[in-house]
């Protein structure tokens, strides 16, 4: 009965979305208040009732009602409750009717935080969400409906994906989404600027505060994606360059070039079409992420559900969406002009190489996710792109991207003059090129030209990043939260740096088979193999082993790695034992039983691999930071806000030269 | 309206296109990323002669299975993927149902006889294929992949993307069974 009733829900759900969707967009543009007085209350019951038809769907799991076929094919009795919740999103089915919840999240937050905006833009954006509501609504009803009865219904369900019983899954794909459908906020703005065929400072400051708040979720999704992926999987590696990671990390990068080319169109007016084209682009890679990992077309190690016929459901919606909005842009783009100049040496200039490495980094990655899908359809052979093209071809544009970054963070608009910083700035590159040194040949006494370039920049970028909190602190001056958090997300991506150069020049590995009592060294540990006995878990049965790890004789730990076969779908499964600290990770994996006694076994040792996910947990923080400056909050909105904001708003939005200098 | 606007819509439109086409393809059944690809399917398997990898002085030669089903398993040591399916693949070679011949593709030879002692060998033999020539013949999209051969050496099935029970028990036992396998 509940099941219909979420069922039910989730129809009432699509109407209402359909109903914001005409009188947002229709009373926006027959200027019909009553009309647009609709789109509010419209998104406040779609929330309503998407939230209701999503809690019915968690009850049905919590109450393992196995005559729900969605439920009975992704859980089972003896799973735990806390994944029975999890379970909701762990499959095709109810992640789509999870993508949908938080899209319904995101209008109800921007009808809630809108009240400053002129009305009938607030209409068209509630429309253009709307109509992707209803895009998604019969995504789900028509080709994925988690609510459909199995009838009879199963003794006991099939249990969910072992992979999946972790506790990252389950905020790892709430996040993603968060991110991944926050991207739907900017896109809405661009397509309602472009209807109304304005577009001024004031947009750009609305605009802003919703896609930082975007990308810091898509940034902890990713940061959190990556950690499952190391721990749980086993394998040591935290990226894999595989196509449902790229489909993540390509909306990321369009993302940060959105946000560094919206501060250039608020402060300037500058860029106005890019921007828009940028926000068109950042919502499309999130939807044509969904299109690769959930229409079948790319083969992936993390896909789980895939079926040609929403592959085609969901192209018809993209090229609706995606080609609906492009085509608006080709028609109305050239409105948008923007005739303010900036000198070579500028925050203009550097802001606008900071776009086209991104952009050709994001190229990099579509070509390589796409490339070998597109060959093979073609009939032109079969190529196969992997890790080295991706290490390989990377790094291209990030090497300019980080080294432009340590002088562009101060540099100032119109024209930039570094004479007030460029003491500061030596200090720092002095400092950079010493650790660059010490490090690789002192401390791991070995290096590359490779691992050094990699240290000066992190070293170079994270003190460029310090330099002016710690000036304006000594000072006794305060910064504006959107600087702060500008220099705490660059600290971030330097720390993101530091531990990927370290963890690649120096990580090791060792495959080796191992005996009660045996000893194995790795990177100056020792690892004792002590024997293994059989356990139960409440859906599993495993093998679990104990490794005593130490260091010159000094015991440091005992690590249980686990070889699981999960009762109901017999897969077997690597639990890997980790010992973590900043420094350094170690982990061990048991493989197979080789002998009598005798196991197969992998240590590994990840060097300051915890950096990786640190810097991106910063860069969020920084993220988060910005979003809470108080021009977002204060300055009183209205649609005919000149094109540069007068010269008040931007002491307050602390652009540092201004201050400073001039 | 200026032209270079357009330019966005236009790459998306070509983007779309092929898209569309891929999916055409594969509601068509002329093409699926997962299993029947291959133009090979219901043709004769590639000869292949290759330099085993747990034996540096031997050869892994196709005629030697010839008369009997056999399968063909596509794998690396730098794929994740591969390593992922093994134990499925060591218990499949348990079962004893037909013989399961490796091809060890771009890879490194140590490693590839490292991985093989400490992961355990779940192959008859493997054959070391340096310069994925013997993969291309077997149009491999990407590691692993697995063929499913019979005894007069036609392709019967392909599977991409790392083994499970399930897969093995729904595809490839039944058709092992109807082609004769013991």
């Amino acid at each position: 009965m509940i099941i219909e009733l979420g069922h039910f829900a989730l129809i009432l759900a699509l109407c209402l979305a359909s109903i914001q969707a005409f009188f947002g967009l229709a009373g926006a543009q027959t200027h019909r208040a009553h009309w647009m007085a609709v789109a509010r209350p419209a998104v406040a019951g779609q929330f309503v009732f998407t939230a209701f038809a999503f809690g019915c769907l968690v009850y049905a799991f919590e109450q393992s009602d196995f005559s729900v076929l969605y439920v009975a094919e992704n859980s089972n009795s003896a799973l735990p409750a806390f994944y029975r919740f999890t379970a909701a999103w762990g499959a095709h089915e109810g992640s789509m009717l999870l993508w949908l919840f938080v899209l319904t999240l995101w209008s109800i937050a921007v009808s809630a935080f809108s009240r400053k905006m002129p009305e009938e833009f607030v209409s068209r954006v509630l429309g253009v969400m709307g109509l992707l509501s209803v895009g998604f609504s019969l995504f789900i009803l028509l080709t994925s409906n988690p609510f459909e009865r199995l009838f009879p219904p199963a003794p006991d369900g099939r249990d969910l994906n072992p992979l999946l019983q972790d506790p990252a899954f389950a905020f790892h794909p709430p996040t993603t989404y968060l991110g991944y459908v926050g991207m739907s906020v900017p896109f809405a703005f661009a397509i309602a600027a472009m209807l109304e065929g304005k577009l001024d400072a004031a947009w750009a400051r609305w605009v802003r505060p919703w896609t930082t708040l975007a990308w810091m979720f898509l940034t902890c999704g990713i940061a959190l994606g990556s950690w499952w992926a190391y721990y749980e999987l086993g394998w040591g590696g935290w990226w894999f360059w595989d196509p449902v990671e790229n489909s993540s990390f390509m909306p990321w990068l369009a993302a940060t070039a959105l946000i560094h080319s919206l501060a250039v169109t608020e402060k300037r007016g500058l860029f106005k079409s890019w921007t828009l084209l940028l926000a068109i682009f950042t919502f499309s890679l999130s939807m044509l992420g969904t299109f690769i990992v959930r229409s079948g077309v790319l083969i992936s190690v993390h896909s789980f559900a895939s079926d040609p016929r929403r592959g085609i459901f969901i192209l018809g919606f993209l090229i609706i969406c995606i080609g609906g909005a492009l085509t608006l842009y080709a028609w109305r783009a050239s409105k948008f002009k923007s005739d303010a100049g900036f000198a070579m040496l500028s925050r203009e200039s550097f802001l606008l190489f900071n776009n086209v490495l991104l952009i050709v980094g994001l190229v990099i990655v579509v070509l390589g996710t796409l490339f070998p899908m597109f060959i093979d359809a073609l009939n032109l052979g079969k190529v196969s792109v992997g890790p080295p093209y991706f290490n390989a071809m990377f790094v291209i544009p990030m090497f300019p991207l980080l080294a432009i970054m340590i002088v562009g963070m101060h540099a100032g608009w119109k024209r930039a003059d570094f004479s007030s910083i460029r003491h500061a700035l030596y200090v720092v590159l002095g400092i950079a090129v010493l650790a660059a040194i010490v490090v690789p040949w002192v401390f791991y006494g070995a290096g590359s030209v490779l691992t050094a370039v990699g240290i000066l920049l992190a070293v170079a970028v994270g003190g460029s990043a310090l330099i002016e909190p710690i000036r304006r602190w000594r000072r006794g001056h305060s910064l504006s939260r959107g600087v702060i958090g500008m220099c705490i997300a660059h600290f971030g991506l330097a720390l993101f740096v530091l531990g990927v150069t370290i963890t690649r020049s120096y990580e090791a590995d060792r495959d080796l088979t191992m005996t009660s009592n045996q000893t194995a060294q790795l990177a100056g540990y020792d690892f004792k193999f002590m024997g293994t006995r059989d356990i139960q878990g409440p859906n599993f049965d495993a093998v679990e082993a104990d490794i005593a790890i130490s260091r010159d004789g000094q015991p440091l730990t005992v690590l249980h790695p686990q070889k699981r076969v999960y009762r109901v779908q017999k897969n077997p499964m690597t639990e890997a034992g980790l010992y973590g600290g900043m420094h350094r990770d170690l982990l061990v994996a048991l493989g197979e039983q080789v002998g009598n006694g005798t196991w197969s076994v992998r240590l590994q040792y990840r060097p300051m691999v915890r950096f990786v996910w640190l810097g991106a947990v910063i860069m969020a923080l920084g993220g988060l930071i910005a979003l809470l400056d108080r021009r977002y909050r204060t300055a009183k909105e209205n649609s005919s806000a000149p094109l540069v904001p007068p010269i008040a708003t931007l002491i307050v939005s602390g652009d540092a030269q201004i201050q400073a200098g001039k | 309206m200026q032209w270079r606007f357009v330019i966005p819509a236009g790459v998306f439109a070509a983007l779309f296109a092929v898209f569309a086409f891929v999916l055409q393809r594969t509601e068509s059944g002329n093409y699926d990323p997962h299993a029947i690809q291959s133009p090979l399917l219901g043709k004769s398997s590639p000869q292949f002669r290759l330099t085993q990898v747990e034996d540096a002085t031997k050869f892994v030669e196709s005629t030697t299975f010839a008369g009997k089903p056999f399968v063909v398993n596509v794998w690396a040591t730098w794929c994740v993927a591969c390593r992922e399916e093994h134990p499925t693949l060591l218990a499949i070679s348990k079962q004893h149902l037909v013989p399961i011949v490796g091809i060890d593709w771009n890879d490194d030879l140590t490693q590839a006889q490292r991985w093989l002692i400490v992961l355990g060998n779940p192959y008859v033999a493997t054959g070391f294929d340096n310069h994925g020539k013997v993969a291309i013949n077997f149009g491999v999209y990407g590691a692993p992949e697995t063929f499913l051969i019979d005894a007069n050496g036609i392709v019967l099935y392909k599977f991409v993307s790392p083994m499970t029970m399930e897969v093995w028990q729904r595809e490839f036992v039944p058709r092992i069974k109807k082609a004769g396998g013991e």
